[in-house]
């Protein structure tokens, strides 16, 4: 389903990401753990291009970015169509609605009616429980409103993968768990998800598997149970009894 | 003697009354006629060549930059007034002859677009990376993150010196009455030559000024707080 290989970043003589190859089958969620500054951001915002990699293969469902190469725009583009992504600070379009912040793209990106994109809207509002919230602004919500906002936005694209840039990182304590049901809902429902977080009780509940980095390379990597209980490396020992997990 | 001349006798006071009722007529006129049309299309000229100069500025292409660097700092860097007199009076001994009217189009949009590209360059610099990037990961491209997410919310915050810029404009185009627009100035120019009450005549110039900033703030006013409530400053429920 996703395959990266001998991916790189760096920003000016920094190297962030350094070769790090990954496989994400079909349907799995794949958790994200590591240290401030290991690169796991940047790791997943290289999925979708945000960042550009300085090398590596990238594929989605088939779809390849060689960027080994130069790679174009349009098809960075078209790529990144495959992704869904949800922001730490939610990133809401604030001139717009909740329902406007969901049909913007299915309006301007896929092309579809404005009846129909308010139509599928609902369906997503409803999903994610903000049905009653339709025609409100994001100052309006509270953060944990306004990410799940942000949930229905990205999988009104009908991406093939999600992507969660720390989805719960900035949110008041009270307000995470209903940002983390509605992701688990997704889990079950088989989408193929990247979660970047700290939230280990996700992470043991959610994951199908779980990836340690640091200093931008994948140090260990296994089911939640092995990872959390049975730590192989000193890295991540050190890392996760900081964690105090 | 002298003193009693220029004094306000039970007379000039008529005269004063006889001069406004037939002067207010061609100055009200010289604004519908050109001031006001002037400013409205020179600022919406301006705005367009604005809107693409400050693209060009926050662009990739060092080309792009560099021309619309060029053209503000050329812009900023002369008097109004030295532009429109190159325009009209300049430009037809190289065999190109304008108009009055629209020459001062030409000038006056040329001078928003410089002004105007600082203040929209300001506004879309102002808007966080977090929305270009959440407008790119729904698949947008830049035109459209640009057109749908980032210029609606840029627009919002320069509503404010976009007004002032536009105040500043109508007050301008007083300018144009060097170059035989006739407009409100000249208008007043021209009635002053004829009966040299000069400061009576101005004065009403002035007036006629002001009462079209006068309705131009009260606008901005509404405007801004219709804007501030969409982003969400007042928190009023729309």
């Amino acid at each position: 389903m996703i395959s990266i290989q001998g991916l790189k970043k760096s920003f000016g003589s920094q190297e962030v990401i350094k070769n790090v190859d990954l496989e994400i089958e079909q349907g799995k969620v794949v958790v994200i753990i590591g240290p401030s500054g290991s690169g796991k951001s940047t790791l997943l915002r290289c999925l979708n291009v945000l960042e550009t990699p300085n090398g590596g293969v990238l594929s989605i469902d088939g779809q390849k970015l060689d960027f080994n190469s130069a790679v174009s725009k349009k098809s960075i583009s078209a790529f990144r169509r495959l992704t869904g992504m949800v922001f730490q600070s939610y990133n809401l379009f604030p001139h717009l609605t909740t329902t406007g912040n969901v049909t913007e793209g299915l309006t301007t990106v896929k092309g579809l009616s404005r009846k129909e994109a308010v139509k599928k809207a609902e369906l997503l509002l409803d999903k994610v429980g903000l049905a009653e919230h339709k025609d409100k602004y994001s100052f309006q919500l509270s953060g944990g409103q306004q990410q799940r906002v942000a949930i229905a936005r990205a999988l009104a694209m009908d991406p093939k993968v999600m992507l969660f840039d720390e989805p719960t990182s900035a949110l008041d304590p009270e307000l995470v768990g209903e940002v983390l049901r509605v992701m688990k809902d997704l889990a079950h429902e088989g989408m193929t998800m990247a979660v970047v977080t700290h939230e280990m009780r996700f992470a043991k509940e959610v994951a199908d598997e779980v990836i340690f980095i640091d200093q931008g390379v994948i140090v260990e990597r296994g089911a939640p149970a092995e990872i959390f209980n049975y730590p192989k490396h000193e890295r991540t020992k050190k890392f996760l009894s900081l964690l105090q997990v | 003697m002298y003193l009693n001349t220029i004094a306000l006798s039970p007379e000039r006071i008529q005269r004063f009354q006889e001069i406004a009722s037939t002067s207010i007529g061609p100055l009200i006129e010289g604004a519908i006629k050109y001031t006001i049309p002037l400013a409205i299309i020179a600022f919406s000229i301006g705005l367009i060549i604005a809107i693409f100069t400050a693209l060009a500025r926050i662009s990739s292409s060092k080309f792009l930059r560099a021309i619309a660097r060029v053209y503000v700092s050329i812009i900023r860097g002369t008097p109004l007034l030295v532009q429109l007199f190159i325009i009209f009076y300049g430009l037809p001994t190289i065999g190109i002859t304008i108009d009055p009217f629209p020459s001062a189009i030409i000038g006056f949009s040329l001078n928003v677009g410089a002004y105007a590209s600082e203040i929209i360059r300001a506004a879309i610099l102002s808007i966080p990376k977090g929305q270009w990037e959440a407008a790119y990961s729904i698949g947008m491209n830049y035109s459209q993150a640009l057109r749908k997410i980032v210029l609606p919310q840029a627009a919002r915050v320069s509503v404010p010196p976009l007004s002032n810029s536009f105040i500043g404009l109508v007050k301008d185009t007083s300018l144009a009455a060097t170059i035989l627009v006739a407009e409100t100035f000249r208008r007043a120019q021209e009635i002053a030559s004829m009966n040299y009450e000069f400061l009576f005549v101005y004065v009403m110039a002035a007036l006629v000024y002001w009462v079209i900033c006068f309705i131009l703030s009260i606008i901005q006013g509404r405007i801004e707080i219709r804007l501030d409530r969409v982003v969400g400053k007042t928190g009023g429920l729309s």
